[in-house]
């Protein structure tokens, strides 16, 4: 075999075994659940194979999936600005600070160490009733009774941008890391206030980060189904709990297939939206 | 246009002290190279007098002010990187006119001074194309334009030729002493490389760890090093111990090999006592031949030890007795071949000599 043959064979067989993994645990059950999308689900309790309509057209028509779908996406979208607010101003810091660069990324992958469900349910701690806030509230005579904090769309987002802020801030350092030092220099030189130079250089060219910040933040907030449960109220279900809903609870497998293909393509359509206008290389940087 | 002034700076990161106390005068309109190995503290006195770093004491003046406190985008200066530092998301013609937009220049007037800067610099084509659809050398070229455009008092350039191919490098060397005789602007430039500064600078001011070793005109400190370190750093010297037997209006050297060698008073200006010195020869200055010597010279007889050959000059390593000495002849056809029994000629009055220790 020829040295460019060989070359050329080489990827693939490096790549053959993530390969094999994506297409057995995800195309696979992802044909499934097209499949299951079309049966139905009978009143007995069993599952009717065939071809019916009738999942899509209750997911698709019903105002009550929409309106939590759109609510879903609302969520998804004040939990991303939030944790863009939040997280550039750090990411900025880490990537000019000098030296200790390490140790502070290690903190801030210090949390992924420690279960995410383990790290929502913390909340309850601290926001509860008897959590560690209203303690110290009612010891300093500041409240005679609890607040109650938790159970509501707020605590759903504080506890989406306490599990997402480390993706956009790592993001964000990635792309900020980039960016020659020397441009704000040159920039302040040519007359620049810092302020001016970071609007005019430095923003613009962290934007391809803070975008796909962005996006991990979006996609993974808006398919999340743990926060809600345990930090929202009964009316603060997302699109994800619908799916835990009708597949977990009501073993209605059609339906909750119907509704994930459902989140699946809405938020597919946002990744190619992305993909178009900033390319799928930035969320690669930043994930590595 | 502006003079500089450094006064008495000292700058210390911690407990590393990168600039030892020193002064610089530097004259309106002048190119002036601040020459020295990495690390010797010339990047940071330009960053000092950028207003990229403060300096740990004294004071920097700029046409006379004072500007210690004044911070680098009120200081009016045009800077130049060695990475070229252009914005990759702006055209050419944004890159130049960035500068122009934070003064008070008339926004309809702003076109008309970014293509001028253009033609300055020979590219008035690229002005809709981006950074890195250029090459390397047109690069810099609009990082030199964007810093001129705004017509700064002080043009500083930080090794702006280094990143540049070899050829590439020597033009733009002529390139740029042009565009600064044309506009005329005091210049500071700092490189490691010795030929830049001899071939472009008004003066040169030599550092090492952090000190100036020698302040002059390139004339002056190629051929009358202060230091041994000026001595080695610019061009290949022979170095030895010598004694100076006289100072005075003719200063005698007594060294091995060459015996006594008058040198005059002017290349020996450091030179005040009789006693221990050095006697400096450049390797240029050693010429290697097979016939007797002319009235004058010192001739030395040496054996060939090493030929490096680089076309239309040769550095021969030479052993005389038991000293190895560097020469560089020009040389048209053969160079000698090693092991070749050679007479070395040597003028004295091309030898320069430092007090020795």
């Amino acid at each position: 075999m020829s040295v460019e043959a060989r070359e050329a064979r080489q990827p693939w067989i490096l790549l053959s075994p993530a390969l094999t993994a994506v297409a057995l645990l995800l195309f696979v059950p992802l044909i499934f659940i097209v499949i299951y999308s079309f049966w139905l689900r009978t009143a007995t309790g069993a599952d009717q194979v065939g071809f019916y309509l009738d999942n899509w057209q209750e997911a698709l028509t019903d105002p009550f999936y929409r309106d939590i779908l759109l609510n879903t996406l609302k969520i998804a979208a004040i939990t991303t600005a939030v944790c863009a607010v939040m997280g550039y101003p750090a990411a900025y810091f880490i990537a000019r600070s000098k030296g200790n660069k390490a140790i502070l990324l290690l903190l801030l992958m210090l949390p992924f160490w420690i279960s995410y469900i383990i790290r929502t349910m913390s909340w309850i701690n601290i926001l509860g009733v008897s959590g560690a806030f209203n303690s110290t509230l009612m010891a300093l005579g500041i409240i005679s009774e609890p607040i109650q904090m938790l159970y509501n769309e707020t605590t759903v987002i504080l506890g989406l941008v306490h599990f997402l802020l480390p993706f956009m801030v790592l993001n964000v350092f990635v792309s900020l890391d980039g960016i020659d030092t020397n441009l704000e220099d040159a920039a302040n030189s040519l007359g620049a206030t810092r302020w001016q130079a970071f609007m005019q250089v430095t923003l613009p060219l962290s934007l391809p980060g803070l975008a796909a910040g962005g996006l991990l933040c979006f996609v993974l907030g808006a398919g999340t189904y743990i926060t809600p449960m345990v930090l929202g109220g009964p009316t603060d279900a997302m699109f994800a709990n619908l799916v835990f809903e009708a597949i977990i609870t009501q073993l209605n497998w059609p339906l909750g297939s119907a509704l994930s293909l459902m989140l699946l393509v809405v938020l597919g359509v946002l990744v190619l939206i992305y993909n178009r206008y900033l390319g799928m290389a930035q969320l690669m940087k930043g994930l590595g | 246009m502006s003079s500089v002034t450094l006064n008495n700076i000292v700058k210390r990161f911690g407990n590393f002290t990168a600039v030892h106390r020193s002064s610089l005068e530097i004259a309106e309109g002048a190119f002036v190279t601040l020459l020295g190995p990495s690390g010797c503290g010339k990047t940071t006195n330009l960053r000092m007098i950028a207003g990229l770093l403060d300096p740990t004491e004294g004071e920097i003046l700029i046409g006379g002010k004072r500007v210690n406190d004044v911070p680098i985008h009120k200081r009016n200066l045009g800077l130049v990187f060695q990475n070229y530092a252009l914005f990759p998301h702006k055209t050419v013609a944004d890159n130049v006119a960035f500068g122009l937009k934070y003064r008070d220049v008339p926004s309809s007037e702003i076109p008309r001074r970014v293509e001028k800067a253009l033609e300055l610099v020979q590219l008035p084509h690229v002005a809709h194309r981006y950074p890195k659809e250029l090459s390397g050398g047109q690069q810099q070229r609009i990082a030199l334009a964007r810093a001129i455009v705004i017509e700064p008092d002080v043009l500083l350039l930080d090794e702006p030729l280094s990143a540049l191919d070899a050829n590439l490098r020597e033009d733009m060397r002529v390139e740029l002493k042009r565009i600064q005789e044309r506009i005329g602007v005091t210049t500071i430039f700092v490189t490691h490389d010795q030929s830049e500064a001899l071939a472009m600078s008004d003066e040169i001011v030599v550092m090492s760890e952090g000190r100036v070793e020698q302040v002059g005109a390139p004339e002056e400190v190629y051929n009358t090093p202060a230091s041994e370190f000026v001595a080695n750093f610019l061009g290949a010297s022979n170095i030895m111990d010598a004694r100076c037997t006289k100072a005075g209006a003719h200063v005698t050297v007594e060294a091995p090999i060459f015996g006594k060698l008058d040198i005059p008073a002017d290349k020996a200006p450091l030179i005040e006592t009789e006693g221990p010195a050095k006697l400096v020869v450049r390797a240029e200055k050693l010429l290697l031949s097979t016939s007797e010597a002319p009235e004058g010279v010192v001739s030395v007889p040496a054996t060939v030890e090493t030929v490096d050959y680089q076309g239309q000059a040769v550095r021969y390593f030479v052993r005389a007795g038991d000293t190895q000495l560097q020469a560089i002849n020009m040389i048209d056809g053969h160079p000698f071949a090693e092991g070749t029994n050679v007479n070395i000629h040597l003028r004295p009055q091309d030898c320069a000599a430092l007090p020795g220790q």
